[in-house]
């Protein structure tokens, strides 16, 4: 069918994407100041302790060899040691990522089943209180800094109010989810906020068009009318937009993370980069770039899915 | 005389926009009897499409619809949702102007078609798809099972007007309404559609509820004709006998502005001016302004319905000024 084909189109069109990717990451890390050697001795190193170091991880050798070794370790699924902490970068991450991804899909899980119910609200109750209210608080949400809505949760909700933990992971699937659930609502709040505002506009769009006049003139019910013709169509628009907002949530997790004090791959990050531990900033910006790009795909896959149009 | 399908008596319908009010239908009364074609005809703006949204409660507030619009002797202005939902499509089904904005796009014909059938019949999903296919073959799409998987845009103008009458036929409505069906099609297909819609009418036994802005359409293809201007139904009469002896200065007009069986490079008498806009206060015949027959009596009132012969109503109060019979061209 039309629609595999268009699946294998857009993976093979993503090849070069990861393939920059990779250069990219490689180069960045070296053009940043300082070097690992610097960075493990301290200010006082002899330049002998450097250059043994610096021979020890390899940093000694030309630019083009450096990549190759990367790019062959990196084939085999090795992305080398913490230089820091002497263990297997992929065993840092796999540790931690779990943590990190969950937290990604439980936000954006939240943030559809906010947006969607909401912005048909606001789009059917068109400029009454209810949508004038929601866009105010929304207008809110969005100036609100993750960090600052994540304290705020925090204090009230968590400390305070005593409603939900203020830290930790929990036990079993729901204690996991009930952990998590702060978190994920701080950063499913900016999301849903960018989300809302999309699809209202979308289905008021949307609800003028000719075919939802003949849907109705069909005979369809409401429900039908709003689920099938209004929605997806209004998707269409919001998915990419869904998609971009998706990407940035992984950065913002990381932050989110930290002022939970999550175990994912956040405090690994920040760590990395004070300490220049190469290998696990490569691995980890690795890890985001590829997700980010799934993230993209999966988005154009899904919008594909909803308009025939784009592949045909 | 039969019972009347459909009545409709003292349609009013209202559009509100920046805060002012306009009447897009200023108090219309009409019949459709079963089998019959009514053609509705008038220019852009004479609430011909207001009209047919208003049959079929798809004005939206802060639009407004007054008056009484009998289905079978049944009031369905007004009806809750799920009422009015089993009369649209099941009952009276609509299409409209233009195919490639009334399809949904990202729907296949057939899941436009089978959603239908879902919503007004108790039918199995594969004699859902059964019907599905015997509906496109109805309305003579070659290929119909082929066919159904297609979305829209798939389709050449006159197909997709065809596919838009097969979904809006599927659950065997007793009447069509239909949006200047042929406005947005290439000139070669316009003809092919009117003849499917007549077709169907005759087989299906179905009544239809044409609206145009072309005579020649209406002279083709209808059993009745209702001249509408400024919100208003200014004429109403058998076609053979509007086109016969028009007795409202505007169709007069309209009907002299036919280019059919003139000589060419003759020019075409036209109506000067312009039709009064939504919003404008009239006094007195919304036509006076054009009318080459205007007397003193046309300047001021509200112009009542007139009986001028059998079947045959204006709103003309100056009709006995017109010519008695328009001379064959």
């Amino acid at each position: 069918m039309g629609y595999w084909r268009f699946v294998l189109r857009r993976l093979l069109q993503s090849a070069p994407t990861f393939a920059l990717i990779t250069v990219l990451i490689f180069l960045l890390v070296r053009l940043l100041p300082g070097d690992p050697a610097s960075a493990m001795l301290g200010d006082r190193a002899t330049d002998e302790a450097v250059a043994r170091i610096n021979a020890s991880l390899g940093t000694d050798l030309p630019i083009a060899s450096q990549f190759l070794r990367f790019l062959g370790r990196l084939l085999s699924g090795d992305l080398g040691q913490s230089q820091a902490l002497h263990v297997p970068v992929t065993e840092l991450i796999g540790e931690r990522m779990p943590v990190t991804l969950l937290l990604a899909a439980y936000a954006m899980v939240l943030a559809t089943l906010i947006s969607i119910p909401l912005a048909f609200l606001m789009a059917l109750y068109r400029d009454r209180p209810l949508d004038i209210a929601l866009r105010g608080a929304f207008q809110l949400g969005l100036s609100m800094p993750t960090f600052y809505l994540g304290l705020l949760f925090l204090t009230v909700l968590g400390a305070h109010l005593r409603i939900f933990p203020v830290g930790g992971l929990g036990r079993g699937p729901v204690g996991i989810l009930y952990h998590l659930f702060l978190p994920a609502l701080t950063l499913a709040l900016g999301l849903a906020a960018v989300i809302t505002r999309s699809l209202r506009a979308a289905i008021l769009e949307v609800l003028q068009a000719d075919y939802i006049d003949f849907a109705r003139a069909k005979g369809l019910s409401e429900r039908v009318v709003l689920g099938r013709h209004v929605l997806r169509n209004a998707l269409i628009s919001t998915v990419t937009l869904f998609g971009i907002n998706l990407g940035q949530l992984i950065g913002g997790a990381v932050i989110t993370e930290t002022v939970f004090s999550l175990p994912g791959v956040g405090r690994l990050l920040i760590d990395a980069i004070f300490g220049r531990d190469y290998p696990v900033i490569e691995g980890l910006t690795m890890c985001f770039a590829v997700l980010v790009s799934i993230i993209f795909i999966v988005t154009d896959l899904f919008q594909a899915w909803l308009d025939p149009r784009v592949y045909r | 005389m039969t019972e009347n399908l459909l009545e409709v008596h003292g349609l009013r319908t209202e559009y509100r926009s920046d805060g002012r009010r306009f009447t897009a239908v200023d108090g219309i009364d009409f019949t459709v009897g079963p089998g019959e074609i009514l053609g509705l005809v008038g220019e852009s703006g004479s609430g011909k499409s207001a009209t047919l949204r208003s049959i079929l409660g798809l004005i939206k507030p802060p639009g407004r619809v007054e008056g009484r619009i009998l289905w079978r002797g049944r009031d369905i202005h007004g009806l809750a949702p799920s009422a009015l939902q089993r009369v649209r499509g099941a009952e009276i089904a609509m299409i409209f102007q233009d195919p490639m904005t009334a399809l949904n796009p990202v729907l296949t014909v057939g899941q436009q078609i089978r959603e239908s059938l879902a919503a007004h019949t108790d039918l199995s999903a594969s004699d859902r798809q059964r019907r599905a296919i015997e509906l496109l073959d109805l309305v003579g799409i070659p290929a119909a099972a082929s066919r159904l998987d297609d979305y829209p845009y798939q389709f050449s103008g006159g197909i997709r007007q065809r596919a838009m009458i097969a979904i809006a036929l599927a659950a065997k409505p007793a009447l069509l309404l239909a949006d200047e069906p042929t406005t947005a099609l290439d000139v070669t297909i316009q003809d092919q559609i009117i003849k499917l819609i007549q077709r169907l009418a005759a087989e299906l036994r179905m009544s239809v509820i044409l609206v145009t802005h072309d005579l020649g359409v209406v002279a083709e293809s209808c059993d009745r004709v209702a001249v509408m201007y400024a919100g208003r139904i200014v004429e109403t009469a058998p076609v053979a006998t509007l086109f016969r002896s028009p007795r409202h200065a505007y169709t007069l007009g309209l009907l002299q502005s036919m280019p059919v069986g003139r000589s060419p490079r003759t020019p075409l008498p036209f109506i000067p001016g312009a039709p009064p806009r939504p919003g404008d206060s009239l006094n007195g015949c919304a036509f006076a302004a054009r009318c080459a027959f205007v007397g003193d009596e046309c300047r001021h009132g509200r112009p009542e319905t007139r009986h001028v012969g059998l079947d045959h109503m204006t709103l003309c109060r100056r009709a006995e000024a017109l010519p008695a019979a328009l001379e064959p061209a």
